[in-house]
């Protein structure tokens, strides 16, 4: 590995997310908050849900977040450099071996996935208090947690980012991100599938729902959880073959 | 430090679109693409079998058609494409084992800009810099220095993705020489600039080449062959047809100059008839209308011919004379025109 060329293109990567500072910050939170606007203040202030659901959800759309940052900054610029444009060129030709500038896209994706997962808990918290009880009781667990949930997402969007042309991107998001979210245990506990087994084992295929329910377990213990082992042996599973795919593809897409 | 490069019986086969021709991807185009039953595709060879010997510090130039294998033995020698068989080296180190010894040692300017469109033209070449370990002091300075030389000052703090083409190519260039490689890759390096910017990028190689550093470059222009390379490898169908300087070169076509000729319909017989006339080193027969005479000497043959056929009673339609050019090698060794 060289470092310099490294911390090179994470600085590049940085300055390019400063330049479009406001589009980005848009992008990762404008949805995740409108869900907990209308879900946590809405209805709840309506008297359709519990209060108690306001703590329940800020863990899921903190994993809603952080997943859909993470994905979003890796795959969105590689769809693009890789076109016929060919713009990751000159990264792919730096003195460093080329997995070396995917690990970096990764990193650079783990950083925005944490800064949007911890800048939305303060966000939701303002939104929706009182009300939000959050008692973090293991905080080295929510840090290994909160690790394991970016590399998933960044990496996540490795592979989506090699394998996807710049017209499928529509496709991606109907058919991969939208039932990640939906079935991703993000509204709801895995605890409340069980009523439909088939679906609750189903969607333990689902990394998102070791996301959601990690941060539920870290975050707001006292509700019904995935076990903090499971979770971490699942985002730990997925973390690798994820990262091994994306490298893969990455390889494939770089080298003709 | 003076670098050369070499390569040893290169071969590249491809089973889908050769690089940079290819478009979007399939939605799911690798993991998965294995088990679709589908026909294989046609095997396209791209290089067959391709050795060379470019020396250090020497102009070197890749002449051919489009699809003749050129970019893909820029590709190959710049780490960006895997050789089917056979080996490439950059001096010393093999270019697909040690990539990235090779990566610090050489500039590659693609055929197609591949600016990083989120930056702006300075940005590119200081960022650029960085990745080869420049230090900020020196990157900038560079920087600076090259946008002056390639007259991009004024759009220096711009973003490059509402450049022209030819300011595009120009910054491809500037950010090529960016970390002063020993070798420049040019793949077709004024496809699309004006006259002026042509001779602009000349004047720069040939500078460039007097510091003691290697290029190669690849072209379809003959002029451009002959007016900057010391050496010149003629490729088609992924394969060397003639390599030497650009006068050997020319010198080698029998006679030098070329006679282009259609009739209303020739016969053998008249051909034989042109063979025998001094000044006449060969003739070939095109088809049953054209006709190629490679002579010694240019429009002086030319009544003779127009007698001849008259006498044969076949009729002259047109007659085209090539002074000694690079083309006529090509036409010679290939029976087609680079052109076409």
């Amino acid at each position: 590995m060289n470092r310099k060329a490294f911390l090179a293109m994470l600085a590049r990567d940085a300055h390019v997310a400063r330049r479009n500072f406001v589009p980005l910050l848009l992008q990762t939170f404008l949805q995740p908050l409108m869900f907990v606007f209308i879900f946590g203040r809405v209805m709840v202030g309506s008297g359709y849900m519990p209060p108690e659901y306001k703590s329940l959800l800020l863990p899921g759309i903190m994993a809603l977040s952080m997943v859909g940052a993470g994905i979003w900054s890796v795959a969105m610029p590689l769809i693009g450099e890789f076109q016929f444009t060919h713009e990751i060129e000159d990264r792919l030709l730096a003195p460093m071996d080329i997995s070396w500038v995917a690990i970096e896209k990764v990193v650079a994706g783990m950083l925005q996935a944490l800064a949007a997962g911890l800048t939305v808990i303060p966000a939701g918290w303002a939104l929706l208090r009182p009300g939000v009880e959050l008692s973090l009781q293991a905080p080295l667990t929510f840090v290994g947690v909160a690790l394991l949930v970016a590399l998933f997402s960044a990496s996540g969007g490795l592979v989506l980012g090699c394998s996807i042309g710049q017209a499928h991107v529509g496709l991606m998001f109907s058919l991969v991100v939208a039932p990640m979210i939906f079935f991703g245990c993000t509204y709801y506990p895995w605890s409340a599938l069980k009523n439909f087994p088939i679906l609750q084992n189903a969607v333990l295929l689902n990394p998102l729902v070791y996301a959601s329910e990690g941060l539920r377990g870290t975050l707001v213990p006292r509700f019904p959880h995935l076990s903090l082992l499971a979770v971490l042996a699942g985002l730990a599973f997925f973390d690798v073959l994820l990262l091994a795919a994306g490298l893969r593809q990455f390889h494939r897409k770089a080298v003709d | 430090m003076v670098v050369g490069i070499r390569t040893r019986d290169l071969r590249k086969t491809y089973n889908s679109s050769p690089p940079f021709a290819a478009g979007a991807g399939g939605f799911v185009s690798g993991a998965l693409g294995h088990k679709r039953r589908k026909p294989p595709k046609p095997e396209i060879v791209a290089l067959d079998g391709l050795s060379l010997d470019i020396f250090p510090a020497e102009i070197f130039g890749l002449l051919g058609p489009n699809g003749a294998g050129k970019s893909t033995t820029v590709g190959i020698l710049t780490t960006r494409v895997r050789p089917t068989s056979g080996q490439a080296w950059i001096g010393e180190h093999e270019v697909w084992k040690k990539q990235v010894a090779v990566k610090r040692l050489i500039g590659v300017v693609a055929q197609r800009p591949n600016l990083d469109f989120s930056l702006t033209a300075r940005e590119i070449l200081v960022f650029h810099g960085a990745y080869f370990g420049l230090g900020s002091q020196e990157r900038i300075q560079r920087a600076e220095a090259l946008l002056d030389r390639f007259k991009l000052r004024d759009r220096a703090d711009q973003m490059v993705r509402g450049f022209s083409g030819g300011m595009m190519q120009r910054l491809s260039i500037a950010r090529a020489m960016m970390h002063d490689p020993q070798i420049l890759f040019l793949d077709e390096p004024s496809a699309g600039l004006d006259p002026q910017t042509r001779l602009l990028l000349w004047e720069i190689i040939r500078e460039y080449n007097h510091s003691g550093k290697t290029i190669l470059l690849t072209t379809h222009n003959m002029e451009e062959a002959d007016a900057l390379c010391q050496r010149l490898a003629i490729i088609d169908h992924g394969r060397i047809i003639a390599l030497g300087t650009p006068q050997e070169l020319k010198a080698s076509v029998p006679g030098g100059f070329l006679l282009r000729l259609r009739f209303g319909r020739h016969s053998p017989e008249l051909l034989q008839r042109f063979q025998t006339r001094v000044g006449v080193r060969e003739v070939r027969a095109t088809d049953h209308h054209g006709a190629d005479l490679y002579t010694d000497r240019g429009g002086s043959l030319v009544p003779e011919i127009a007698n001849l056929a008259s006498a044969a009673g076949v009729e002259l339609c047109d007659v085209h004379i090539s002074e000694p050019s690079l083309e006529n090698l090509f036409l010679h060794h290939t029976g087609r025109s680079l052109r076409e």
